[in-house]
């Protein structure tokens, strides 16, 4: 059963979803017991960094899964500016972030002569860095939807799975080598892509 | 690298799949669920619906419809047509669309823009133009599924749209639309010079080469329409997508 937390960001139908389809039960709640009885979360996030863990604390979810994560160490995985959450800070605001993978969130910045828009929004290849479980038995060539204006440098070259190539090389999913992840494009549409990667998770 | 994204671009009326030309007569295409499963299968990059009557015929859009097409989806959706308030537009998105497309409402109520973006991000709102030249070849901009003109020239109105917080323009020819001609490229060039946002072109796909041309003139997306519903002009219905392999080539080159 993964828990995926609806701290009142991001719409969670799609990911609901596609765990459907891949067929591992999931529920979407906001109940601090319910997730406190999480054997596998699911962080998603769509909005601004701020917002986010603004809701996340005043909701009273980051004591719970400040424990769920650290401690009882269950299988965490963070979405888009769900995986931003899970570094130290992001130049998007000022709150600091949950802090459980060491890196911060950097804003794209592009020379007019690159012409690159932001966000970086469309179909892009992600290629491995190192391996891991969640990553595993990839079709060839994977890609992934992305949308996404802010992106993440993870401090540890170990602590990165995965990488993508817009303007320059940015950390698209990362871990802190043990139980946490975070992959910044969306799996919920990315078609066989990322059911394989909601199937690897769950399978953790 | 990133993919430019080829969008087939489906209009629907009420519960039905149709494809027009130049936004007047229309063919009967056939039922949208069955549609999308098979480009689910195909594995497009990104789907577009637009209820192209919604506003006309004062219709609510079919959240039940919309349900259905995201629960067999597993790539970005947008829609449009018909929605008038955040609180409809936040309904679909919640249903698992991930953008909502607004036209004839952005004239009336601008504001709706912000409203939107406020809640759900800059890149859930796509800014539809739908441009048509005048007796005398002058671009002008119209909404209300092509009946009613504005004064605007398209350039205008984009910079006003990027103003008014729109992440990004589904800029349609309406000469064009279903001609198999091509896409209209002076006004890509056009719009795409002027704002900073992407640009999706729509309107006259027949061939890759001219997805290859709107690419070369600036257009950050395309939009597929008839190539994508029929064989070929002329042709009956068959839902297709091009090989994605002579695409990537075409487009990389």
């Amino acid at each position: 059963m993964i828990t995926i937390v609806n701290y009142g960001m991001g719409n969670l139908g799609s990911v609901l979803n596609m765990f459907k389809k891949v067929g591992v039960e999931a529920k979407v709640t906001d109940n601090l017991n319910e997730i406190a009885d999480a054997t596998k979360i699911l962080l998603p996030g769509v909005g601004a960094f701020d917002a986010a863990m603004s809701r996340i604390k005043a909701g009273g979810f980051e004591e719970i899964l400040n424990k769920k994560a650290l401690e009882d160490k269950v299988p965490v995985l963070g979405i888009c500016l769900g995986m931003q959450l899970l570094t130290d800070c992001s130049e998007e605001g000022v709150l600091p972030g949950l802090g459980w993978i060491k890196g911060k969130t950097i804003k794209f910045s592009f020379t007019r002569t690159q012409n690159l828009k932001v966000p970086h929004m469309g179909w892009n290849l992600v290629k491995q860095v190192n391996a891991s479980p969640l990553i595993a038995d990839f079709p060839p060539d994977p890609r992934f939807y992305f949308v996404h204006s802010y992106f993440v440098k993870a401090d540890e070259e170990m602590d990165v799975l995965m990488r993508t190539t817009y303007g320059h090389e940015f950390d698209s999913v990362i871990t802190n080598g043990e139980n946490i992840f975070g992959a910044q494009f969306h799996p919920e549409k990315s078609h066989k892509f990322g059911m394989k990667l909601f199937k690897n998770f769950s399978e953790l | 690298m990133l993919k430019t994204r080829v969008i087939p671009c489906l209009q629907l009326i009420g519960d039905s799949l149709v494809k027009t030309v130049k936004f007047n007569k229309f063919g009967y295409i056939g039922d949208p669920i069955n549609t999308v499963r098979i480009f689910n299968e195909l594995e497009v990059d990104e789907l577009c619906f637009l209820d192209i009557r919604a506003t006309l015929e004062k219709r609510k859009p079919n959240l039940e419809l919309l349900k259905q097409i995201a629960d067999e989806c597993f790539m970005p959706l947008s829609y449009g047509g018909g929605v008038t308030s955040a609180a409809m537009a936040q309904q679909i998105l919640s249903i698992g669309f991930e953008k909502i497309v607004l036209n004839t409402v952005t004239f009336d109520h601008p504001e709706i823009i912000r409203e939107i973006a406020d809640h759900s991000g800059v890149q859930s709102v796509v800014g539809s133009i739908d441009v048509k030249k005048n007796f005398w070849g002058k671009y002008k901009v119209y909404s209300n599924d092509g009946k009613r003109q504005h004064d605007f020239d398209p350039v205008t109105w984009a910079k006003k749209l990027e103003q008014n917080g729109v992440g990004e323009i589904l800029l349609t020819s309406m000469d064009h639309d279903g001609t198999w001609s091509g896409y209209d490229t002076i006004l890509i060039k056009q719009i795409t010079e002027a704002v900073n946002i992407p640009v999706i072109a729509n309107g006259g796909a027949g061939q890759i080469n001219d997805i290859v041309k709107a690419v070369e003139t600036g257009a950050s997306a395309v939009a597929l329409g008839s190539m994508v519903v029929y064989q070929a002009k002329g042709l009956g219905v068959l839902v297709n997508f091009p090989d994605r392999n002579k695409l990537e080539e075409a487009i990389s080159r």
